[in-house]
């Protein structure tokens, strides 16, 4: 559905006649910029450079970071979630989990121990809003992970509710080892190119760096005001 | 708010401001720690001139071409079912949003925290028609609780306050019972928002910058309140200048880069993101309906003159970091959300000389503003082209340069005036002396101390000195 557009036409005439030209119809081409010191940030860097990079700056912003591998994940995500104290736990429907073996702990060892559970599933609207709001762990999958920033990327759809990483207490987030880039250019720079081959921009794309803070009261800084008190990556080597 | 805050003129703001020596403490301590993060974040990436240039070329190239972007904007919103709305005036802006919500029928609108909101003074127009409105970002929560107090920063609104004066606030205002402790109190008000996420009817948001593009936009925050109100509500509403845009997402990403840096040190915020239309069909959180309104209130006029290279401005508040006239006398001397040298320069555009022709001489011109913006806006220089218009083209001197002037006169032309001149000096120049040596030297001497220090003025002028030579008593 097209949405409507009002008053468009006398407020961009005014803009052209103080900048003293016509309104501009052609498509206009972005110039090629003189400067562009953000292509030369972590260069040079290798992979595993990248993911030192990464480690270091979560210390900074008071996120958990952990490195295991395919065949470790089941046991590191159950000891994480564990150590922020169980469920309830919330997660993505996202046919990652299943590829990366967590069928079993979500669906059979969870249950078995007591520990609520919810997969996102949109057919049940609102209640997943509900289910995530009074959850302990949220639980989301990074598409592009930014060293610099230590940054996981997030793209919103049916299956994978924006409000998992905001409205439970803590926040996890699964890191493949192939979504590392050096910084937010590189994930710009991917937008760009989804949108330029036709495919649709995802209506919500969340750069998340850590927990939620404030410094608002006398510049203190305090972590866990409106979205998780505590954030942990948990990065999983695909490579 | 309006943008106008208060009634009383310069002069009493800033003897309040003066006077008020927990605010001038904390804004000290602000500017110290934010102003070094600053430098820290921005010397770390060793080419922060480069950047510099790419940012201004960018904004430049905005300015320059911006019917063109905003057309492409609203194309691209409109076709992702998004609904776009031009206004000139604050009342155009408002009546269309109070449009929104009466069709909604809403009672209860949550906000993340905006400062093209308070200039068009959205929050009163909506209270007028019955609809709670709640500030989230919890600085503005605070003043908006107190009694709607006005802010004095424009990253960190409540700065003038402390943990104490915020307990109490609370106490009165919420019935609370704990600490003055930051984390307990940040914590209540997170309690009571909660509630108001999951029930608020409409989430309005600010911009920090629109992608034309695609049609998107850009919140950047490290509470994740901005979150929280474009996820639950049904229906959204934005709210942007209208040249807070860019070409597409490699633009944006270097000015969200720039932003984060220039105004609190971060690599990244805890949370930027990046909203494109409505929800998709099947989703189940964001809202279904999404407005944007795009707000000129004044900018247009700025176009094609000598003052254009302020809408370049991202909103970081370096600037106000970096002032030594903020430092000593606060953000509500200003008498304007939006204050320090950026407020000095825009503040006056958008509201005239009439309530602001005092601001442009709220400044030494040492041009700490403009070598810490961002985007290169010339900040200083165009706080002299402020003066030179209102003595040349609205022939008129603010009262303070025309006392100035009128002291000036007297002082040279009085031997007794200029020996208490003169003694004034070495207290006004302490806070810029270590150890009789001017290092950081203000306005004129700033050249020359950048490259080596200046003797401070003696303590014991040289008339006293000469005196006391006569007399055979000094030691010097």
């Amino acid at each position: 559905m097209t949405g409507t557009i009002q008053n468009r036409e006398s407020f961009l005439n005014n803009i052209a006649r103080q900048l003293g030209r016509d309104r501009l119809k052609e498509p206009l081409q972005k110039p090629e910029w003189k400067y562009n010191p953000q292509d030369k940030v972590l260069a040079d860097a290798t992979v595993d450079d990248l993911v030192e990079v990464l480690e270091s700056h979560c210390e900074k912003i008071n996120t958990t970071f952990i490195t295991t591998t395919k065949a470790g994940l089941t046991v590191a995500l159950n000891e994480a979630v564990k150590n922020y104290g169980g469920g309830p736990v919330v997660t993505w429907k996202d046919e990652r989990f299943t590829h990366w073996g967590l069928n079993d702990l979500f669906n059979n060892e969870w249950p078995k121990q007591g520990l609520e559970y919810h997969e996102w599933d949109y057919t049940s609207g609102d209640d997943n809003i509900r289910r995530a709001e009074q959850a302990n762990v949220g639980i989301t999958i990074s598409e592009v992970t930014l060293a610099e920033s230590a940054t996981v990327v997030l793209f919103s759809s049916k299956d994978r509710g924006r409000t998992v990483s905001f409205l439970p207490k803590t926040y996890i987030a699964l890191v493949p080892k192939s979504s590392i880039v050096p910084r937010m250019t590189q994930a710009a720079k991917k937008m760009r190119e989804m949108h330029q081959d036709g495919q649709r921009v995802p209506a919500c794309v969340n750069f998340i760096s850590g927990p939620s803070n404030s410094a608002d009261i006398e510049l203190q800084l305090v972590v866990g005001v409106h979205g998780p008190f505590k954030a942990t990556y948990i990065l999983i080597d695909d490579l | 708010m309006p943008m106008k805050i208060g009634n009383e003129n310069f002069s009493e703001r800033v003897g309040k401001g003066i006077n008020n020596s927990f605010m001038r403490g904390a804004v000290a301590g602000a500017q110290d720690n934010i102003g070094a993060r600053r430098l820290h974040a921005v010397e770390e990436l060793g080419n922060w001139e480069e950047w510099r240039s790419h940012g201004e070329e960018i904004r430049q190239h905005v300015l320059e071409n911006l019917d063109y972007y905003l057309e492409q904007l609203s194309e691209n919103i409109a076709n992702r079912g998004g609904n776009v709305y031009f206004a000139s005036t604050p009342e155009e802006a408002n009546d269309y949003i109070r449009g929104v919500i009466k069709k909604k029928r809403a009672k209860k609108v949550v906000k993340s925290k905006s400062m093209v909101t308070e200039e068009i003074n959205l929050n009163s127009s909506l209270e007028d028609i019955g609809c709670e409105v709640i500030e989230t970002d919890l600085g503005e929560y605070i003043l908006q609780i107190d009694d709607h107090d006005p802010p004095s920063h424009i990253v960190a609104p409540a700065l003038h306050k402390n943990k104490e004066q915020v307990r109490d606030v609370f106490t009165e205002k919420l019935g609370y019972k704990k600490s003055s402790d930051p984390t307990e109190l940040a914590w209540h008000a997170r309690e009571m928002l909660r509630q108001d996420y999951l029930t608020a009817d409409v989430g309005i948001t600010g911009c920090n910058f629109a992608v034309a593009e695609t049609g998107s936009f850009a919140l950047v925050t490290n509470e994740g309140n901005a979150d929280l109100v474009t996820s639950l509500p049904k229906t959204q509403i934005t709210v942007m200048g209208m040249e807070r845009i860019v070409p597409s997402f490699e633009e944006l990403e270097v000015l969200v880069s720039m932003l984060t840096r220039s105004a609190v040190g971060q690599k990244l915020p805890s949370y930027v993101t990046v909203l494109t239309g409505p929800r998709e069909a099947q989703d189940v959180d964001g809202p279904e309906e999404f407005h944007l309104v795009i707000v000129d209130n004044g900018r247009s006029k700025i176009l094609g003159t000598e003052f254009q290279s302020v809408l370049q401005c991202i909103r970081c508040a370096a600037c106000v970091n970096a002032c030594p006239v903020y430092r000593h006398v606060g953000g509500h001397s200003y008498g304007s959300i939006y204050s320090g040298p950026i407020g000095a320069v825009l503040s006056p555009l958008l509201g005239g000389y009439d309530d602001y022709k005092e601001l442009p001489y709220a400044s030494t011109l040492c041009g700490a503003c403009t070598e810490v913006c961002p985007v290169k806006i010339p900040l200083h220089e165009l706080l002299h082209k402020h003066r030179q218009v209102i003595v040349e083209k609205e022939g008129r001197a603010p009262v303070s340069e025309k006392l100035l002037m009128k002291a000036f006169g007297l002082g040279a032309a009085s031997p007794t005036l200029y020996k208490w001149g003169s003694k004034l000096a070495p207290s006004a120049m302490n806070p810029f002396t270590t150890d009789d040596k001017i290092s950081k030297g203000p306005g004129p001497l700033k050249a020359w101390t950048d490259v080596r220090d200046f003797p401070a003025p003696n303590k014991e002028r040289f008339r006293d000195w000469y005196k006391n030579r006569e007399k055979g008593e000094s030691k010097s």
